[in-house]
């Protein structure tokens, strides 16, 4: 039990190490997260209640101001936060599992049943995304929050499917998976055991990547008024925001507040992806070798001017 | 020409894969008509024997390594037969499922750094196998057989060897890994494709020693090289392949002392050795290896071959047996 512990300490120490983005990003998402989560803690006022006079600004009592229609902004970004992200997060599993399911069966297996699954990917992945999600929301009516992830989630993997179907392609020929061809091992052993593990930080890349894709594109369905308006969300947030002509009166909190937490939580989930690249792909991390480029430059023309006086 | 690649001892104990006239073709476009083929293997028939090491010499593209992959039925060979005892391995109606095919003839490759998996460890690399052909080992008995894989190709200390993972090893002892793979699955053959060619010079002599062990064990071995020294230290017999085709074979220290088609005369004079200056005489011509293809006809060498006549274009030599076991097939040795 220790063992894997150590392990785990071990692993996250060396992700961490020299990597700004990564202690940034994760700083960020865990505060949202853990925010959003400890609701109940943090305010005791229902995000549905009128509370307040309308368009009330930040004060000791209300942190965020109050809406238009006089409800606490601070628990409505809380609680609407709660929501953004689990739709974020559904969405996420969801075009994770279905990528990963189409892209390696397609590498892996290839012949007819890879130009088949790359034909209907292909077919989807040329689609313009918002206006088929704007067509699909429409088609079904206000939506509620696991609609919206539904569509997301089902839209949304093509991309995804692509990239893992030629990492398994580049992987299928590799020696290790002929051994366990001949050894005997089963294709769906193979395809689980020997090939996915291998794919680890392209899934983690694309899982916080499509976060970040689904709670914009959730906030857009729902700022445009394709979204459930009675459910709080950041989207709606920023829905009702904008129909009570917040900005024009001066409230700016109505909607500095949802967009700041759509943008850090954005910027967060972004620096995430770009330390994971990193990890998967070493050539991309930069920082420290530029910072140690410069060292060696100043020293060398510190050196000349010496040689030169 | 499988005749006088026999003995073949039927009814005997012994194991043994015998190879007949085997033939590969490759498509090389995916046309549906008139569809355009070569011929990557051509007309190769021999024997593997349980305890005993045949080794496959060729240049890089002779097609030795196709062979290999033939023999454990990653490819399906165009025509030519391949048995597995009295069994023929490609028959569909009878065929043997890859399980139990797998603990006949296992492979080992010639990239030490690609033939294991860089997520798992080296316990994972040899536990698997022993669990999926002897599903009834499991537990302490597992370990115990993992930790004496792990000693019987001499890597030590065995149980920290087990715990760590491919990228902590060097290509020595990851391909050490390769081979108990290998003896993990039981195989009583194996194919092993140039296994030492990606290794330090100084290891080379360990890993050969250690399947000259196994070959004592009673393990058979097919040894594909193009290091026709260790060919000659490794295997009894030797076959010269040339674009698909055996030109010369027979015991390894005929073929290597003793070499009588103009290829294997010029395989033999690139060996480098120290203090000689390679020799200014001309062995071979300069021209194209040439792309066989299923209507090619003639030696595959005549293009380069300096002793070439019009015959050696138009059809394949046939066999001739120069001593009791050394046969070659070119014109010049007919009688």
């Amino acid at each position: 039990m220790l063992k894997p512990l150590k392990k785990l300490k071990h692993a996250l120490g060396r992700y961490f190490k020299g990597n700004p983005a990564a202690i940034i990003g994760t700083t960020i998402v865990t505060t949202i997260i853990v925010a959003c989560l400890a609701a109940p803690l943090l305010t005791d006022v229902d995000p549905n209640r009128r509370v307040a006079r309308g368009h009330q600004p930040p004060s000791a009592d209300l942190i965020f101001g109050s809406t238009r229609a006089g409800k606490d902004i601070f628990s409505q970004v809380l609680y609407g936060g709660r929501v953004s992200l689990m739709v974020a997060f559904t969405a996420a599993i969801m075009t994770t599992v279905i990528a990963l399911a189409v892209g390696v069966t397609s590498g892996y297996v290839g012949g007819k049943t890879d130009e088949t699954l790359m034909a209907f990917t292909n077919i989807l992945l040329v689609f313009p995304q918002l206006p088929l999600l704007i067509i699909l929301a429409a088609f079904l009516g206000q939506v509620g929050p696991f609609i919206i992830a539904m569509i997301l989630g089902f839209t949304s993997w093509p991309w995804g499917a692509r990239v893992m179907r030629s990492q398994t392609l580049a992987l299928r020929n590799k020696e290790f998976i002929v051994a366990a061809e001949t050894m005997g091992e089963s294709k769906w052993r193979i395809i689980l055991i020997e090939i996915i593990p291998n794919l680890i930080s392209l899934v983690a890349g694309m899982f916080v990547g499509t976060c970040l894709y689904a709670i914009g594109a959730q906030a857009g369905m729902e700022f445009l008024g394709l979204g459930d308006p009675t459910v709080v969300s950041w989207g709606t947030m920023l829905y009702w925001a904008q129909s009570s002509a917040a900005f024009i009166v001066g409230a700016w909190w109505d909607f500095v507040v949802p967009g700041t937490f759509i943008a850090l939580m954005g910027g967060g989930l972004a620096l995430l992806n770009i330390s994971i690249d990193q990890i998967s792909n070493p050539k991309l991390k930069t920082g420290a070798y530029i910072k140690i480029w410069r060292r060696m430059k100043a020293e060398v023309e510190a050196r000349r001017k010496g040689a030169a006086s | 020409m499988s005749e006088q690649l026999q003995p073949v001892e039927t009814g005997s104990a012994k194991p043994s894969i015998y190879v007949e006239g085997l033939t590969i073709d490759f498509a090389l476009d995916s046309a549906i008509f008139n569809r355009q083929h070569m011929r990557a293997v051509n007309d190769v028939s021999f024997i593997l024997k349980a305890g005993q090491a045949l080794a496959i010499v060729g240049e890089s593209g002779s097609g030795k390594s196709t062979c290999a992959r033939a023999l454990c039925r990653l490819f399906e060979p165009s025509a030519g037969k391949i048995w597995l005892q009295d069994v023929d391995i490609n028959e569909k109606k009878n065929q043997m499922k890859q399980l139990d095919f797998a603990k006949e003839v296992q492979m080992i490759f010639q990239d030490p750094f690609g033939s294991l998996n860089p997520v798992h460890t080296i316990r994972h690399h040899l536990a698997r196998p022993i669990k999926l052909h002897h599903p009834h080992v499991s537990g302490d008995e597992l370990e115990q057989r993992v930790i004496e894989i792990i000693e019987r190709v001499g890597l030590s200390p065995a149980r920290q060897t087990a715990d760590k993972y491919p990228h902590e090893l060097s290509g020595g002892q990851r391909q050490r890994v390769a081979i108990a793979r290998a003896l993990a699955v039981g195989a009583k053959f194996i194919l092993a494709d140039e296994p030492i060619s990606m290794l330090d010079v100084s290891i080379r002599l360990g890993i050969l020693n250690l399947m000259e062990d196994m070959k004592k064990d009673g393990i058979g071995f097919m040894y594909i090289t193009h290091d026709i020294a260790t060919a000659r230290y490794f295997a009894e017999r030797t076959a010269v392949m040339y674009v698909g085709h055996m030109v010369e074979w027979g015991n390894s220290d005929s073929v290597t002392q003793n070499p009588q088609h103009p290829y294997t005369q010029l395989l033999i004079s690139a060996v480098p050795e120290a203090g000689i200056r390679r020799s200014k005489e001309k062995m071979a011509k300069k021209a194209d290896i040439p792309v066989w293809k299923p209507d090619s006809q003639g030696c595959p060498f005549a293009s380069r071959c300096l002793k070439a006549t019009d015959q050696c274009r138009e059809a394949m030599p046939p066999v001739t047996q120069l001593a009791e076991d050394h046969f070659v097939r070119c014109y010049l040795y007919e009688s």
